[in-house]
């Protein structure tokens, strides 16, 4: 195929819920469905992990019992959050995702026990990408993989947009002129 | 009977690399539901009355019950969550009751289970 231009499969998603038990099952879920899972039981600590806590907070936080990720190696590709959590809501969680330009992007899925139609409405106009009603099942689970290859085919057309629309025209320009712009894209 | 489609989903998710994922989510189960219902009992002890602390606490305790498919547990406690909402105490402690028995019920009817299921291995 095309040289160089390796399809990195394995998504990572991060799943949020403060029930020890959901936090199990949506773990063994997510993995059977191949996924690298991180969970947390919170939602400060979802946003410790996506960065998004102010750095006064994270600063005077101890280290001895926080785990320290390095923000910048962190990719989530996928976050699935529960909506009833003490401190910081799924919902909540989901305006402040949506409202950082750094992760606005990754698709967030809510789930909840309730079934409570204004909930639901309020979390898609917000941009939820999906609403799981609690117990999740496998099924639920096999309808993120569209979700989650629709980001990626977004993100290979960003990047390799210009190189594809250039390659009839490549034939023409230098091969140096061309070399240039495939490093750039490639940086950019 | 105790347990529906769900508890099915636990065991669909044990394979030969999960041998004993049922076994650990009821263990999480029981840890976790003793601490609720701990919880609750203590909450109705307390004077003056806090329905929306029972509702919250016992809304979590659901939330566990239908995780593992426990769906006697879970029916009754959408019946003291109706007592709760209508700030009903008597109702609430006598469906507690209830609850906590259909709950060491349940936990009888798991430990059975996976006694045979050891036997069967």
């Amino acid at each position: 195929m095309s040289g160089g231009v390796t399809t990195e499969m394995k998504f990572h998603v991060l799943a949020v819920d403060d029930s020890i038990i959901d936090r199990k099952l949506i773990e063994r879920l997510l993995k059977t469905s191949s996924y690298q899972v991180t969970v947390v039981e919170s939602g400060v600590k979802a946003l410790e992990y996506l960065g998004l806590l102010d750095d006064e907070k994270s600063n005077t936080k101890s280290d001895t019992n926080s785990t320290t990720w390095n923000q910048n190696e962190i990719q989530v590709n996928m976050i699935i959050t529960d909506y009833c959590m003490p401190g910081i809501t799924g919902y909540d969680l989901l305006r402040k995702i949506k409202e950082s330009t750094v992760l606005k992007d990754i698709p967030v899925v809510i789930m909840s026990s309730e079934n409570v139609p204004s909930r639901i409405n309020s979390c898609l106009e917000h941009g939820a990408e999906d609403f799981f009603l609690k117990p999740v099942q496998q099924s639920d689970v096999n309808k993120l993989r569209p979700h989650l290859m629709r980001e990626k085919e977004k993100g290979k057309e960003n990047q390799f947009n210009s190189i594809n629309k250039r390659k009839p025209i490549e034939e023409c320009l230098s091969p140096d002129r061309t070399r240039i712009r495939f490093n750039n894209d490639l940086v950019a | 009977g105790y347990l529906d489609e769900q508890f099915i989903q636990l065991e669909d998710l044990q394979d030969e690399a999960n041998p004993n994922f049922v076994e650990e989510v009821v263990k999480l189960f029981y840890t976790d539901s003793a601490r609720l219902l701990r919880k609750i009992d203590l909450a109705l002890d307390d004077r003056p009355f806090d329905f929306e602390k029972l509702d919250d606490v016992m809304h979590q305790f659901m939330g566990s019950s239908s995780s593992i498919g426990a769906k006697r547990v879970q029916r009754k406690c959408t019946e003291f969550q109706e007592y709760s909402k209508d700030g009903n105490f008597e109702g609430c402690t006598r469906t507690f009751q209830e609850v906590k028995h259909e709950y060491a019920t349940l936990k009888k009817k798991l430990e059975n289970y996976f006694q045979l299921a050891k036997v069967a291995r």
